[in-house]
């Protein structure tokens, strides 16, 4: 009980001083967390994908349709055993600050497609059966106080007209990372809807969703699948759903890797900062560091108490800052809404909090730690504290 | 002899020898020691073939002018410095032949120190700074509850045992600071101007129990000090001038 005693008395001696890097800590690792959370939610949509799912979209731009008939001829390709569809509707919900997607998909085909949205089978035989119902995620029916049974109107903009769907379902994500904040609605309803409004938009899909016998063929069923349209007047791009989603996420590669340097950039401020608090304290306490080995104790235990102390306050700040991690990405998820639709604190992230401040409370003591356990006795002594 | 059993008997007392070199085997023997420091391309002498014995039970004032070497002369036979030539050897062992770690054992059971300014720990209470060089050793918590009790007791500070340096008086630290001196019972203390930072009334206190310690149990203490009036409670004085013993 000595050592902890004497360390936990020492860095506590200058309580302003350790309260005010304790705080810095803790805001440098919950803003750690919170970068890195902000950085997995932008990777989550691919994190979360299958690998044996196939997208095809028009290989000149994903603005541009692909005829619905694909989908038979893609079925008929093989190693593909399933095919949905599904076209990206943009519309707005009261107004444009209440953004989230909306897809028009292709019913039981599209459900039989994603496991993973978890759906009652009460409420999918209710949206199933009713032409205008449409279902959505729990994040996003707890954010707008829907039920089911409400009747969500949204105005197209791609699609002119006011969409009034009745909610028969809301769904749950099989994992964290199961994005559960999208409007799902029926494409057939979009679809003929359209057809009488503006015929020539009809009978299109935005993307084709591909379930593979094996994941193994990916790379064969997607060339297959390109072929099959190629010279055609809309030729495909296939790819897996992880690239597919990655191909958004790299639109904003470049954000990405600012807000991940960023992310360490504090770490090493905080690591300077910590560094000059355990440099101040130990200079000040070179005379009991002498005494210490005047008595018989070794260089090794001043070191030690060096970076007990400093590793201790590190650590009281990283966990803090880990516990406020989680409030500040709440409230970080609630403010943005449904753009990053799987805002979770990964236990890879607290790991990363934690050895962040292991990391910071080794470097910060390692110089003190060294110059006390060289220092002469006899100079120690003579030092003023 | 234990610690405890010296507290018991206060009938060890030494002759006073007559010169610096004894015939029989003393407790600390100092041969030809120098020491010097080198400050870019000079060398800077601080002690010079420095011959002195100590006997044991002894009690030797280490006098002279501020920077005649005798703070240095006194680190050197705590251990806490090495000469630069010349042999160091207390109770037989050279200690200027150890390694540090060696060295740092060696201080911690053979050497008690009494600093000018106390160096006590600020973050521990009395019983816990003269507790401190007892976590070295291998005695239980009661053990070492038992001896520090009695120390305290010895430097007439039971009722301090709870305070905290800042707590007591620049007297009362000293006492705290001599009780962690004596603890473990060690071969030889070494005071480095105990009355250095305390009024003449509580110097005489602490000159009186440094002289306590050495009457009653016995205990070899190498003092330095400006002071004449604390010189004159040692047995011997040791006169150094320029890095030179002159008597």
């Amino acid at each position: 009980m000595f050592v902890p005693l004497l360390v936990l008395r020492n860095a506590f001696r200058h309580r302003l001083r350790t309260t005010l890097t304790v705080i810095g800590i803790i805001v440098a690792i919950a803003a750690f967390g919170l970068l890195r959370t902000i950085v997995d939610a932008w990777y989550a949509g691919a994190n979360a994908s299958s690998s044996a799912r196939l997208v095809t979209r028009s290989s000149v731009s994903l603005v541009f349709s692909l005829p619905l008939t694909y989908a038979q001829k893609i079925r008929q390709v093989p190693g593909v055993t399933s095919v949905a569809w599904a076209n990206w509707f943009g519309g707005v919900y009261v107004s444009e600050r209440n953004f989230f997607a909306q897809f028009a998909m292709s019913g039981a085909s599209y459900l039989d497609m994603y496991p993973e949205f978890l759906l009652s089978d009460a409420e999918r035989k209710a949206f199933l059966a009713d032409r205008v119902g449409a279902i959505a995620g729990r994040k996003l029916a707890e954010k707008y106080g829907w039920k089911v049974g409400d009747q969500i109107p949204i105005r197209g903009t791609i699609y002119p007209g006011t969409w009034t769907f009745t909610l028969r379902g809301i769904y749950d994500g099989a994992e964290a990372g199961t994005d559960t904040s999208t409007f799902f609605f029926h494409y057939d309803y979009l679809n003929e809807t359209i057809k009488r409004l503006f015929p020539r938009r009809a009978d299109l899909a935005g993307v084709f969703i591909e379930r593979l016998r094996d994941p193994e063929e990916a790379a064969a069923v997607s060339q297959a699948i390109d072929t099959t349209f190629r010279n055609s007047l809309a030729e495909t791009l296939t790819e897996t759903e992880k690239a597919f989603q990655l191909g958004f996420v790299a639109m904003s590669e470049a954000i990405l890797l600012a807000i991940q340097a960023v992310s360490y950039v504090v770490i090493v401020i905080i690591m300077a900062v910590m560094a000059n608090t355990m440099a101040m304290t130990a200079r000040e306490r070179y005379s009991e560091y002498a005494t210490f080995k005047a008595l018989g104790f070794s260089n090794g235990f001043v070191a030690m108490l060096i970076f007990a102390e400093s590793l201790g306050i590190a650590m009281l700040g990283g966990l803090l800052g880990v516990a406020f991690t989680f409030p500040m990405a709440d409230a970080f998820a609630k403010s943005v809404g449904s753009i990053l639709p799987a805002f979770n604190v990964s236990e890879t992230t607290i790991a990363m909090q934690i050895g962040a401040a292991v990391v910071v409370g080794i470097i910060a003591a390692a110089i003190p730690a060294w110059n006390a356990a060289r220092i002469r006795i006899v100079d120690g002594l003579r030092a003023i504290g | 002899m234990s610690f405890d059993a010296r507290v018991d008997d206060a009938s060890v007392v030494t002759d006073r020898p007559k010169s610096l070199v004894t015939t029989t085997t003393p407790l600390v023997l100092v041969r030809g020691v120098s020491k010097y420091y080198v400050r870019g391309d000079q060398i800077i002498p601080v002690l010079v073939d420095i011959d002195l014995d100590v006997a044991s039970g002894d009690f030797v004032a280490l006098m002279g002018p501020s920077g005649s070497g005798k703070s240095t002369l006194l680190n050197l036979i705590a251990g806490i410095d090495k000469p630069s030539s010349g042999e160091i050897r207390v109770s037989g062992i050279d200690i200027a032949q150890l390694s540090d770690a060696e060295l740092a054992l060696w201080r911690a059971t053979n050497v008690g120190f009494i600093f000018q300014f106390y160096n006590l720990m600020p973050v521990l209470t009395a019983f816990g700074n003269v507790e401190l060089p007892l976590q070295l050793t291998s005695l239980t918590r009661s053990e070492r509850r038992e001896r520090v009790a009695t120390a305290l007791e010895l430097v007439g500070l039971t009722d301090r045992a709870t305070h905290l340096p800042n707590e007591l008086s620049g007297g009362q630290q000293q006492r705290v600071a001599i009780a962690r001196a004596l603890i473990t019972d060690p071969t030889i203390i070494v005071a480095d101007e105990p009355t250095g930072d305390l009024d003449r009334t509580t110097a005489e206190e602490i000159l009186a129990l440094l002289e306590r310690l050495h009457v009653e149990l016995g205990k070899t203490i190498i003092m330095v000090t400006h002071d004449p009036k604390a010189a004159e409670k040692a047995q011997r004085l040791v006169h150094l001038e320029k890095g030179v013993l002159v008597h």
